[in-house]
């Protein structure tokens, strides 16, 4: 059995949903990214929404395992989208020249869920369809 | 040496100054500093003048000589601010307007040197009227500076408040004329309130149009790529438009690469664009 971590992973069917609302320790975000595609291993979802609308720093190593997990996630045929970045947070990631190239991002929840189901479906059958 | 006047010597040329007032204020007024070349009523001009005497006169009482801060002084900096703004917009520099106080300095020394006796006493006594004076003019220096650094203030604000405005040109489509030079501070501004605008409106497409930007170096660029490069992480997409051919050369001759981020040459190019990413198209109207 492995221990689910501080952070929260809604199965919303085929797609699965963390929205990030504590404050987020290494140890955590370590513990997330294991999870998260433990998660996807074991559901074959087609895709991970992240919502970090509520978070107001993202640091170098924070941002690293996004990709990390975006990463992980697509040899796993899942796509993560990003959500809710707040604008203070993207202006100081692009002026510490962490601009996450190559990661799907989207402007809310909603959003993201649209991107998953239009543009991705040709792409990533879910594996239970 | 410090001149301070003390107790009697206070006294008697504060004395000095009530007794003379008249005849100080008429050769003030002649000078011009007190608005008189502005065309303000001889009323008006002589009130100011008396105030302006009856702050010196306290000042000169107290004994506290050399500090522009002091009471009396307090009192009339709003007075002496006004002169000192009305000067200013003639064109008179600070340093105009604090060399045309040296006039005041001479009639009231030229009067205290005439009715008093020769002596030490004299002497001490011109020089505490005198350092009275040049705080007076410290104290006008101060406020004609205040009254430019005000001006400056108020100006950059008025700057900042028009150069970014956040137009709305469809649902989801919003669009960003930059007019004029972009230093770092006025684009930082730009990109703050775009960011804030796409997360308020929730819009997916942002079009940053330059046609009003003079000439576009690396710095520009670079300034252009981080708001793009903000915008896509918050999962939104920029398009840079209004790019004129010239610019087009130049950016190429300096190696500008704007990677990923869509161009086009017009705004109506971006807006058609703009639309066909959130799903939209324009056709021609089907008519009778």
């Amino acid at each position: 059995m492995h221990q689910v971590g501080e952070v929260p992973v809604l199965d919303l069917g085929g797609v699965l949903l963390v929205s990030i609302q504590v404050e987020l320790l290494d140890d955590t975000v370590l513990a997330l990214q294991q999870d998260l595609t433990e998660r996807v291993a074991e559901t074959g979802a087609r895709g991970v929404i992240i919502d970090i609308s509520s978070v107001d720093i993202v640091d170098s190593f924070l941002a690293r395992a996004l990709r990390d997990i975006a990463a992980a996630t697509e040899v796993l045929a899942a796509r993560t989208v990003l959500v809710g970045m707040r604008p203070a947070v993207a202006i100081t990631l692009v002026e510490l020249g962490l601009t996450l190239p190559g990661m799907t991002t989207a402007l809310s929840v909603e959003r993201g869920l649209e991107l998953l189901d239009t543009r991705l479906d040709e792409n990533y059958p879910t594996r239970q369809g | 040496m410090i001149i301070a006047a003390h107790g009697e010597a206070g006294a008697r040329l504060r004395d000095f100054l009530d007794r003379r007032r008249d005849d100080i204020i008429g050769s003030w007024v002649e000078t011009g500093f007190f608005g008189e070349a502005a065309g303000d009523a001889a009323a008006d001009v002589r009130a100011d003048c008396e105030n302006v005497l009856t702050a010196l006169s306290h000042v000169v009482e107290t004994g506290n000589l050399h500090d522009p801060a002091a009471e009396p002084f307090q009192e009339i900096r709003a007075l002496l601010g006004g002169l000192a703004a009305q000067q200013a917009r003639q064109g008179n520099t600070a340093a105009q307007i604090t060399a045309n106080l040296t006039w005041l300095k001479e009639p009231v020394l030229r009067l205290w040197l005439d009715e008093q006796p020769e002596g030490q006493q004299r002497t001490e006594d011109v020089l505490a009227l005198s350092a009275a004076l040049d705080t007076l003019r410290l104290v006008v220096m101060e406020t004609a500076v205040t009254e430019g650094a005000d001006i400056i203030a108020h100006q950059q604000q008025q700057l900042a408040e028009m150069s970014t405005p956040i137009i709305k040109l469809w649902k989801g489509v919003l669009a960003v004329p930059l007019i004029g030079t972009l230093d770092s501070m006025r684009s930082q501004a730009a990109t703050e309130s775009l960011l804030q605008a796409i997360v308020d409106q929730q819009a997916q497409v942002a079009i940053l149009d330059i046609t009003g930007v003079p000439a576009v170096d690396t710095m520009v660029a670079q300034h252009l790529l981080k708001t793009a490069m903000a915008a896509r992480l918050m999962g939104a997409e920029c398009i840079i438009s209004g790019i004129r051919p010239q610019i087009a050369q130049t950016m190429v001759q300096l190696g500008i690469d704007l990677g990923e981020v869509a161009t086009r040459a017009s705004l109506s190019d971006a807006l058609a664009y703009a639309l066909n990413r959130v799903g939209l198209s324009v056709t021609p109207a089907q008519r009778g």
